[in-house]
């Protein structure tokens, strides 16, 4: 069994999460780009933040695992990158870092 | 004794979905780290995998509802403004928060940072159901892939872990009702 099509989904799931945090904190940074991202009324700019970080994580995973369906990739460092992509989420999800790109 | 729809569905959030999802974490901990080469006899492995799948789907399906109720349903009645002139705020958690500056921090800090980091948690939990069900009893030769599992799951864990925290205090400081 190849370990291109798991190494596409833990590569996947990475990007997800750093395209999550970043959007969210370009959203207290930039106003306007916040103001677009209410989709939901009641439940403000989370609706958009979050449905733009879902549907890029599903798209980069289905053409990540395309890309490597038959493929032996280095799992170790995908790994890797994987997890510095979730710390990546992980610091621009931070409210200290809203506030500051915020102003 | 009885509970409001906002209160029930607080408690379906955190309670049902949010505490269950933490404990079927548990039972997949658990039946990641015991599929080692030479843990268990070959029905071992087969038994523990059917149950990782079974449990895997469980906190699938949890995470997943989990924040699509703590965002659609529970987080609108939260984040509600109070109309112009209203003084008693009892029903309006998040301007509760806001206008009483030594627990504004658990709505400008705790609450902005679990809603964010709430989302994160399905994410990474339908990565590893996926690299259960893809891998199954390979799971048990396939270190790398083992090792790279068990990680996913202890970061879902611990920041699932930190959301249900957030989620206790807040809602201690400021119920949903």
């Amino acid at each position: 069994m190849k370990n291109g099509p798991s190494a596409a989904a833990v590569l996947a799931g990475g990007i997800g999460l750093a395209v999550t945090g970043i959007i969210s904190s370009l959203a207290e940074a930039i106003a306007a780009f916040g103001k677009a991202l209410v989709w939901s009324k009641p439940v403000g700019d989370l609706s958009g933040k979050t449905i733009i970080g879902i549907v890029v994580w599903l798209v980069v995973w289905l053409i990540i695992g395309l890309a490597w369906k038959d493929r032996e990739v280095n799992f170790r460092a995908v790994a890797i990158i994987s997890a510095i992509l979730l710390v990546v989420g992980l610091f621009f999800t931070f409210p200290l870092v809203f506030d500051l790109l915020g102003g | 004794m009885a509970f409001s729809l906002r209160e029930f569905w607080t408690a379906v959030h955190g309670m049902a979905l949010g505490f269950g999802f933490i404990l079927f974490f548990t039972a997949a901990l658990a039946l990641v780290l015991t599929l080692r080469p030479g843990f268990l006899t070959a029905q071992g492995v087969r038994l523990n995998v059917i149950l990782l799948k079974v449990v895997g789907l469980v906190i699938g399906i949890l995470s997943w509802l989990a924040v699509f109720v703590g965002t659609y349903v529970v987080y609108p009645w939260y984040r509600a403004a109070p109309p112009a002139g209203t003084t008693d705020l009892t029903g309006f958690p998040r301007s509760r928060l806001l206008a009483n500056p030594p627990v504004s921090g658990w709505h400008s800090f705790g609450m902005e940072w679990k809603e964010h980091l709430g989302w994160l948690v399905p994410i990474i939990a339908t990565v590893a159901v996926y690299l259960i069900f893809r891998h199954g009893e390979k799971l048990v030769e396939d270190r790398r892939v083992n090792w790279t599992l068990f990680v996913i799951l202890c970061a879902a864990f611990v920041l699932a872990g930190i959301v249900g925290t957030l989620g206790a205090i807040i809602t201690k400081e400021a119920p949903v009702v």
